[in-house]
């Protein structure tokens, strides 16, 4: 009888509609305990007050209005903004500099490819501690190449986040130069055949045909750095702690802060909906944009 | 401006930037051997004077290095082999087979790809405690498991491969499962070495879950481990030993790195396609 049983269930799970389901099982239900159950909770923790030690009363809207009243929110949403443009400016420029060269096949190209991509996977602990050690006022190798100047770098809050910022583009260089080099072995190079016969330099061939040409690209390539610089944390949790006097404070240190310091869950939960919701934006956008992305291909 | 002038300009920007891109690691590894005298004596000499050992011989007595380096490969092992099976038999399923529900299901985990994870964490956190599983691998390891960029990955993958080999296959009497295993994962080996890759670097270099999801010296993964490491200096920082344990977290990434490059520089750029 259990034979029977065993033979019928399998002829059950053997069907296409059955097997595809059975297939998607584990990653769906994964996804759905540890993502999608997660974000509505997120909202719902968003509307409550709580400590994680007395039990959660609902306050409505008050963790929001708090945070529009509260002056540390602006300043934290001017750090993320400033360091986000920074590093999508200058992580833009940089790369795509690099990749106009490389992507000409010079010698030992590969070999520089490598080498740039290398900070991209360090992790963030190395990174901090390398650059920390770089930085330090007294006897860091910075201030000695800058004929022993006293630059206070990490511990001056004007200069901290100019220094974070600088990090991060080392960091993405590589990276984003992969995703330029990408689009640039997508432009047809008669382009470029057709430019020389009229005798343009390599510099208005750069500015008339590349840049116009790549535009998506370098679009998409910035709004995804855009999009990663908001969910910075790491550096900053191991460089600076948010400081000098929250010169370096941002949304996701900030949230992690009111979250596991100061067991404020509920204002936590309301900057992570913050969060959400400028990057829900940035995505859309995005996601305009690929398709441009892809037409260009 | 001449040929060969744009070609001088080019090397000398490509050799500077990798000069900045290098020099960092370079500087932490001759720290890494320099006795803490010659740190301290704040002149910089490129070269370690005397070339010692005692950074690495110091850092495995005063902080549990090698437990701290055996739960990162445990994690990120075991995360790489979570990840990559549920996603190549959703990504297969997606690709190959016709069920009911199949467009909104996979629009579904397009859609989880854009949700910020530290939008998660705070729930996240409480399933955790929920679960009894704070402090433990469980923790560490399950919830890294799933993510849509796998599935997406696999997704398109099998989607380019042709049915007729598997058609084949069903017509000796082969079942979905007998024909995804035998059929469709040996053709998939390029994409899952790609997602491997991929998945051991970002779950090596992860820091802010095991950070809020660990609390015992023992469970702690190496970045974490470091962190603490490195915070726990007061007066002066021993940097010769900071650095000794950079070195020790930079080689397993960058072995699996050098190994599997060109597969690891094709899944970021399918990853950034994706979002």
């Amino acid at each position: 009888m259990f034979k029977q049983i065993f033979r019928q269930l399998k002829n059950f799970i053997n069907k296409e509609s059955i097997s595809g389901l059975v297939f998607i099982l584990p990653a769906l239900s994964g996804t759905f305990l540890f993502i999608i159950l997660p974000v509505f909770a997120s909202l719902a923790i968003s509307f409550l007050k709580w400590d994680m030690l007395s039990p959660p009363e609902f306050v409505g809207f008050e963790n929001y209005t708090g945070l529009f009243y509260n002056p540390l929110f602006y300043e934290v949403l001017f750090n993320t903004f400033y360091y986000a443009i920074c590093v999508s400016i200058l992580g833009v420029i940089l790369p795509l500099i690099l990749a106009v060269i490389l992507d000409r096949k010079i010698k030992g190209s590969e070999l520089f490819k490598t080498i740039y991509f290398l900070p991209f996977i360090t992790p963030m602990i190395v990174v901090a501690i390398v650059w920390e050690w770089i930085f330090d006022p007294y006897r860091g190798v910075l201030n000695w190449f800058l004929m022993g100047a006293k630059i206070e770098w990490l511990y001056d809050p004007k200069i901290a986040m100019l220094a974070l910022i600088a990090i991060s583009v080392w960091k993405l260089i590589g990276y984003n130069m992969v995703l330029f080099l990408a689009g640039l072995s997508g432009i047809d190079k008669n382009l470029y055949e057709a430019s020389k016969i009229d005798g343009a330099s390599e510099i208005r061939n750069f500015f008339h045909i590349t840049i116009p040409v790549l535009s998506p690209t370098i679009f998409f390539v910035m709004i995804i750095t855009v999009i990663s610089s908001f969910q910075v944390f790491d550096l900053i949790y191991l460089m600076t702690k948010g400081g000098p006097m929250n010169s370096t404070n941002v949304i996701v240190y900030w949230l992690y802060n009111n979250a596991f310091e100061f067991f404020k869950v509920g204002e936590a939960s309301a900057i992570a909906y913050v969060l959400f919701f400028i990057i829900l934006i940035l995505t859309l956008l995005q996601w305009k944009l690929r398709k441009k992305w892809v037409l260009n291909e | 401006m001449n040929k060969k002038v744009l070609i001088l300009f080019s090397y000398m920007i490509l050799l500077a930037g990798a000069f900045s891109m290098l020099f960092p690691f370079f500087w932490m590894l001759m720290t890494s051997f320099m006795t803490s005298s010659q740190i301290l004596s704040g002149v910089i000499n490129f070269v370690p004077k005397p070339f010692v050992f005692q950074n690495y011989i110091d850092i495995t007595q005063k902080i549990p290095l090698m437990q701290y380096f055996l739960n990162s490969l445990f994690v990120a092992v075991l995360t790489t082999f979570g990840q990559v099976f549920i996603s190549a038999f959703a990504g297969y399923s997606f690709a190959k087979m016709n069920f009911k529900g199949k467009d909104i299901l996979f629009f579904t985990f397009l859609v989880t790809m854009m949700i910020p994870p530290q939008v998660n964490i705070i729930p996240l956190f409480f399933l955790m405690k929920e679960l009894n599983w704070i402090d433990t691998y469980y923790a560490l390891i399950i919830p890294g498991i799933f993510g849509g960029f796998g599935i997406f990955l696999m997704r398109q993958w099998f989607k380019g491969l042709p049915s007729s080999l598997e058609d084949a296959a069903k017509i000796d009497g082969c079942n979905y499962f007998q024909t995804f295993f035998k059929i469709a994962l040996p053709l998939g080996m390029p994409a899952l070495a790609t997602l491997s890759i991929f998945t051991f670097i970002t779950s090596w270099n992860s820091f802010m879950w095991p950070l809020i999801v660990t609390n015992s010296d023992m469970m702690r993964t190496l970045p974490v481990g470091l962190a603490v490491f490195k915070g726990s200096f007061r007066e002066t920082t021993e940097w010769g030993q900071l650095t000794a344990c950079a070195i020790i977290a930079v080689i397993p990434v960058i072995i699996v790195f050098l190994a599997g490059q060109k597969y690891f520089i094709k899944g970021l750029m399918a990853g950034a396609i994706k979002e």
